[in-house]
């Protein structure tokens, strides 16, 4: 091939992922790079921090802090319950029926979020649901008494825990499986009992895939919009309610603070991923 | 000792998944005082609005699956073909919509495509229609594209290609009838899977103010009771579905595979 030649099949093999790059550009890329470039600049276009500094109000400063509290623990929880439950269908002698099951419902309770996550959630523990009243006509307890509420921070966790415990399941059933049967011998071959092999083997291994999936978590909740309107309406002050309001009817007064407002959201929902996918790596390195 | 804590985790788990699946169940049943009846369903089926939004967004979810077939499996097939350096910049822009809200998104679309834009796409509803496509193949790029990424590597796509070109196929020839069919248990189950995500999705729909089945499910369950219960059972089963579809078309191409 002469160099001419050349130089146009290599022009030409760009050409194969021009609508890739065209579709990510115009409906990925640049929608997210104008809120973060709206994010530091003033109404007129000049550069400036203004709009983040002006995110230090009382109301903005709880809406986020209230995000991050129910992203946090229904991430610790979702990890912690999911990790239990997929240790029990691996190694916990279980008859091997049950463990294609919990796997098959994991994947589809992890996609059944938003709206009609909220509705269930409300049929069985809001104000009139199935276990509230069970509770109230058959054994006297008024959840409410009690300090129970759904549209609260706790109901936004125990509801995001519906999509969080399945996905920790799914991801980390396979890391649960590549435990090698030759490690927990070896320990006991040296005498550890089951707590030390756990504790000085087995979790030291699987700690980057937990602490990893747990900022996926992390982030998988602080993004959720659907459930959180469908469950409390406009009424509880996090995030990405604040930012549906927004974008709807400019609450905030100032479309800049509203782009900045975004970017705080992607500073975090970032931050989260580049630690899962670091920690993924890490993994990576025992168990393949 | 051991399994005693294992039977706990597990019934825990079985416990709260269950019961709010009973609770919607047994709420969406409920309409009529004292008597189990499908008066719920009966009045969410024959709702126009039910029909007119279930429709739009059955429609919105094919579209975006054309849409999103079109663009991946080419995009998929020429990077592992011709541009294999290139494939860890792709894989980490596919999984991009993973990392941004998806409701950051949807903002940027309504200041960069509104009527006052270079380029209108809100100005007119069929506009606005095309950009919610785009914006739910945005949101089911990374699992579209990892299922048919992965379809891909099963197959020997360079000798594929070779075979086929000196056959004299062209690039059309050989994407649809070489390796699409070869891909074709991985691009339906990233179809369901992007049938799925599409069929509720909320907030892209509602920012938008497309007439979609997740606002119209969300306005209902502010003003009625009943209806929002039968209404989360209908998508429940239709996630489930989809689900169990991905499970028979993986096990399917297994079986088809190991035949040979």
């Amino acid at each position: 091939m002469t160099g001419m030649a050349a130089v146009r099949a290599r022009a030409l093999n760009w050409v194969g992922i021009v609508p890739f790059a065209v579709f990510v550009g115009l409906f990925l890329i640049l929608p997210t790079l104008y809120i973060v470039v709206g994010a530091f600049r003033t109404p007129d276009g000049a550069f400036t921090f203004d709009n983040i500094i002006g995110l230090n109000t009382a109301s903005i400063r709880n809406a986020y802090w209230v995000s991050l509290k129910v992203s946090f623990l229904s991430a610790l929880l979702g990890c912690a319950i999911g990790f239990a439950i997929a240790a029990a269908i691996t190694l916990g002698g279980l008859p091997r029926q049950m463990r294609n099951p919990m796997i098959t419902f994991s994947g589809v309770a992890s996609n059944f979020a938003g709206v009609p996550l909220a509705f269930a959630f409300i049929a069985t523990i809001g104000p009139a649901g199935l276990i509230t009243m069970y509770l109230r006509t058959e054994l006297g307890i008024n959840l409410r008494l009690y300090g129970w509420n759904l549209l609260s921070t706790w109901g936004l966790i125990v509801t995001y825990l519906f999509f969080q415990i399945p996905l920790m399941i799914l991801i980390i059933t396979p890391a649960l499986d590549g435990l090698k049967r030759e490690w927990r011998e070896a320990a006991e071959v040296l005498g550890a009992t089951g707590l030390q092999y756990w504790r000085m083997v087995a979790l030291p291994i699987l700690f980057p895939s937990i602490l990893g999936t747990m900022a996926l978590l992390f982030a998988n909740a602080f993004g959720a919009v659907a459930t959180a309107i469908a469950l409390t309406g406009p009424s509880l002050n996090i995030a990405p309610i604040l930012l549906y309001a927004q974008i709807r009817g400019d609450v905030l007064g100032s479309p800049n603070l509203g782009y900045a407002l975004a970017f705080g959201m992607i500073v975090i929902t970032g931050a989260a991923n580049m630690i899962y996918i670091m920690l993924r790596i890490r993994a990576e390195r025992w168990l393949k | 000792m051991n399994r005693f804590m294992a039977w706990i985790a597990f019934l825990f788990g079985a416990t709260y998944f269950a019961l709010p699946l009973l609770g919607m169940a047994e709420f969406s049943l409920s309409m009529r005082r004292g008597v189990y009846s499908l008066d719920a369903y009966r009045a969410v089926l024959a709702d126009p609005q039910f029909q007119a939004t279930f429709a739009f967004s059955v429609v919105m979810a094919l579209f975006t699956i054309a849409f999103g077939i079109l663009l991946v499996v080419p995009t998929a097939f020429w990077v592992r073909l011709k541009l294999p350096g290139l494939r860890p910049l792709v894989e980490f822009l596919t999984l991009l919509p993973l990392v941004i809200p998806a409701i950051v998104v949807v903002f940027g679309y309504l200041r960069l495509y509104n009527t006052s834009s270079w380029l209108p796409m809100t100005g007119t509803a069929m506009g606005t229609n095309i950009l919610l496509m785009f914006g739910y193949a945005m949101l089911a790029l990374p699992y579209m594209y990892r299922a048919v990424d992965t379809g891909l590597r099963a197959i020997d796509v360079a000798t594929l290609t070779e075979a086929a070109q000196s056959l004299g196929a062209g690039w059309g020839t050989i994407l649809a009838q070489v390796i699409l069919p070869n891909v074709l248990p991985a691009v339906l189950s990233g179809a369901f899977l992007t049938f799925a995500i599409v069929i509720g999705e909320f907030t892209m729909a509602a920012l938008l103010d497309r007439p979609a089945f997740g606002p119209y499910m969300q306005i209902l369950g502010a003003n009625k009771a009943y209806e929002p219960a039968a209404l989360a059972v209908i998508a429940f089963a239709i996630t489930w579905a989809c689900m169990a579809l991905i499970q028979l078309v993986t096990r399917f191409s297994k079986h088809a595979r190991a035949q040979r």
